[in-house]
């Protein structure tokens, strides 16, 4: 176990002359010893860049690693002693699932008895135990991939276990099931564990701290509540949240505030910072009036969906589409109806260049 | 759908008829004419006699043929015995990508695309102690070697050349095989500390277990029937020691004109080459699934 200090970047290419030229924008990053991290971004934001890089798969072409205070920068995987559990099952073919799951323990030299015992306990975990002796090939994909986690999870002794997408392929009422083993087992085991996904529930759920990324760069570093409360990028507030927030430009003049050529209202609660040109609104906790209210903004509704658990309205500010989530409680509002928004109240953030203020 | 609403349409037969006529003409017609003579004894072009399964009673008795089978199946044996560890040790030290991948290729390829004849050709004269490289310097190493007179160097000499002109297919399959083995694979080797040979034991030799029975029957295949190349280099020689089934076979057809024993040997050289790719087929089948099912 180790404290893992990320300070580098990483170009596939020599000579990066541009930001889109690096996979990894210059980072600086502490995952600390024991927690619960998730890397989460969309596709090609460089998290598995990321991950390749803590582990040593993956050399970044500028800066360094460190585990606690060792530069670990040039050492190999096994050097680094790190577990990795990729997004697609690998197996060994020709051999049993015991054998499979004791390869690492077996590469290392560990004693046959205790490489039995500890294979025990991990077909325990993940409740394997009927099929050791079966061979892994004939296994479905879920097996096998349960198998692919078990090997992460088979050194006691590991740095930290670092896991790719590991649950694209598994069918979700054992995603459920599979994500809250980890948790459990890192409650038990108090193993680094990272997690790099782009599913945004998988990673709020599982982790303690979520560090989102974009096109080579970490945006936020996090828990949930923060992620959601005060996205410090706006593409945090896109990410996070279903739907993401809502975003309306803003002119700031002194203690007054107009969105699109209209007053609105500012509660004494909440300080206007002056040089925010953007606020962002979670759905969740816009304020509609079906009257108009002085300093609210008036919105056309274009579609009213019913999602179960609440109602989802669109509607348009000009040409902006503003998204609301409503209770099912409440009254419900007809498409081509006006409705007159309530924008700002703590809730509210207020950014300049993307950045939160 | 119903099995009896199924349109019924019997010009499909008229479309599968070009098939059927040259499937008749190019293995049918020879192999029944094949059969024909094996079954007679024909005497001159007007004249012959049915003689039923003397020629194949006769055949099994030649001593000739016991030796040049025993010949061949000795040399096929040995060909795969080098030919398929040397062509995946090729493969697995060939580049794997960018431009040296390619000049690998294209190099090692090379002497799969020279012509049989040529192979022997090249190798009579390499071998010549006069004026071939190879044969002029183990000479001058002190080695007697000549692939004319005695008849070990002449087997090796025969061997070596398949080997040359042959490995690199095995080399290419196993290549292949190599080349679709997901990155993921190694990756997780390397995570979970596993030695090379570990990654070819476990990963490598698994994965490349099809490519493999290919390049193994293809070799056997391809080594029974040899004919063109110690032809060329040896003639046979010296006495019967490179003398493999079929140039036995065409010297009995051709050379002495016994279309009878001819035939009904060509027909015992079929069945036994159907026989080992059978077996080896079953064989290696076998293995993959028992090392999958356990």
């Amino acid at each position: 176990m180790a404290e893992i200090r990320l300070d580098l970047a990483h170009a596939y290419h020599p000579n990066p002359q541009r930001d889109e030229d690096y996979a990894l924008l210059p980072l600086k990053m502490t995952f600390r010893d024991g927690g619960a991290y998730a890397l989460l971004g969309p596709s090609g934001c460089g998290k598995t860049t990321m991950l390749n890089i803590i582990s040593g798969l993956l050399q970044p072409s500028q800066g360094h690693v460190w585990f606690d205070n060792e530069d670990v920068t040039q050492a190999s995987p096994q050097k680094r002693n790190i577990a990795q559990v990729f997004q697609f099952p690998v197996i060994y073919d020709t051999m049993t699932v015991a054998e499979n799951l004791g390869f690492p323990l077996k590469n290392r030299k560990v004693p046959k008895d205790q490489i039995t015992k500890r294979v025990g306990e991990i077909a325990e975990m993940l409740e394997m135990s009927h099929q050791l002796d079966m061979r892994a090939a004939g296994l479905s994909a879920d097996q096998k991939q349960k198998i692919s986690l078990g090997r992460g999870l088979v050194r006691p002794d590991v740095s930290a276990v670092l896991f790719d997408e590991p649950l694209t392929v598994i069918d979700p009422h054992l995603k459920w099931q599979l994500r809250r083993k980890l948790k459990q087992i890192h409650h038990e085991l108090k193993l680094t564990l990272i997690y790099v996904t782009h599913d945004q529930v998988e990673a709020l759920t599982f982790a303690d701290e979520v560090v989102v990324m974009t096109r080579g760069k970490a945006v936020q570093v996090g828990t949930a509540e923060a992620l959601f409360e005060r996205p410090a990028h706006t593409f945090v507030g896109h990410f996070i949240g279903s739907p993401g927030m809502n975003f309306l430009p803003i002119q700031i003049n002194g203690e007054i505030c107009s969105v699109h050529g209209h007053l609105v209202t500012i509660p004494d609660s909440v300080k206007l910072p002056e040089h925010a040109t953007k606020i962002g609104i979670r759905p969740e906790y816009l304020r509609v009036s079906p009257t108009e209210q002085p300093g609210t903004l008036n919105a056309g509704v274009t579609q009213v969906q019913d999602v179960g658990t609440y109602i989802l309205v669109t509607c348009q500010v000009d040409q902006t589409p503003v998204r609301i989530r409503l209770s099912p409680q409440s009254q419900r509002p007809e498409p081509g109806d006006e409705v007159y928004l309530h924008l700002i109240d703590s809730h509210t953030c207020f950014y300049q260049d993307e950045e939160l203020v | 759908m119903n099995p009896t609403d199924k349109p019924s349409n019997q010009k499909a037969w008229l479309l599968i008829l070009p098939v059927l006529i040259c499937v008749a003409f190019s293995a049918i017609l020879p192999l029944m004419t094949v059969i024909n003579y094996s079954v007679q004894d024909i005497i001159s072009p007007t004249r012959r006699v049915f003689v039923g399964t003397e020629w194949f009673a006769m055949v099994m008795r030649d001593s000739e043929l016991h030796e040049a089978l025993g010949r061949q199946i000795f040399f096929s044996l040995s060909v795969l015995a080098v030919q398929i560890p040397l062509g995946v040790a090729l493969a697995l030290c060939m580049p794997a990508s960018g431009w040296k991948a390619s000049a690998t290729l294209v190099l090692v390829a090379l002497s799969l695309l020279i012509p049989w004849n040529v192979v022997g050709t090249i190798w009579q004269i390499f071998g010549r102690t006069d004026i071939g490289l190879l044969g002029h310097t183990l000479q001058q190493m002190g080695v007697d070697y000549s692939y004319t007179g005695n008849p070990s160097h002449a087997w090796i000499t025969v061997l070596v050349m398949d080997v040359w002109h042959w490995t690199p297919l095995v080399a290419l399959l196993a290549y292949a095989g190599l080349r679709s083995i997901p990155d993921a694979y190694y990756q997780a080797a390397r995570i979970d500390g596993a030695s090379k040979f570990a990654v070819f034991r476990y990963i490598q030799l698994p994965k490349m277990r099809g490519v493999l029975m290919i390049a193994v029957l293809l070799r056997f295949m391809d080594s029974f029937m040899i004919y063109t190349e110690p032809f060329v280099l040896t003639g046979g020689g010296p006495g019967n020691s490179t003398t493999f089934l079929s140039q036995y076979l065409t010297q009995k057809a051709v050379g002495q004109f016994d279309l009878g024993p001819a035939a009904a040997f060509s027909l015992i050289y079929f069945l036994i080459i159907l026989l080992f790719c059978f077996v080896l087929y079953n064989w290696m089948q076998n293995v993959g699934k028992s090392q999958q099912q356990g």
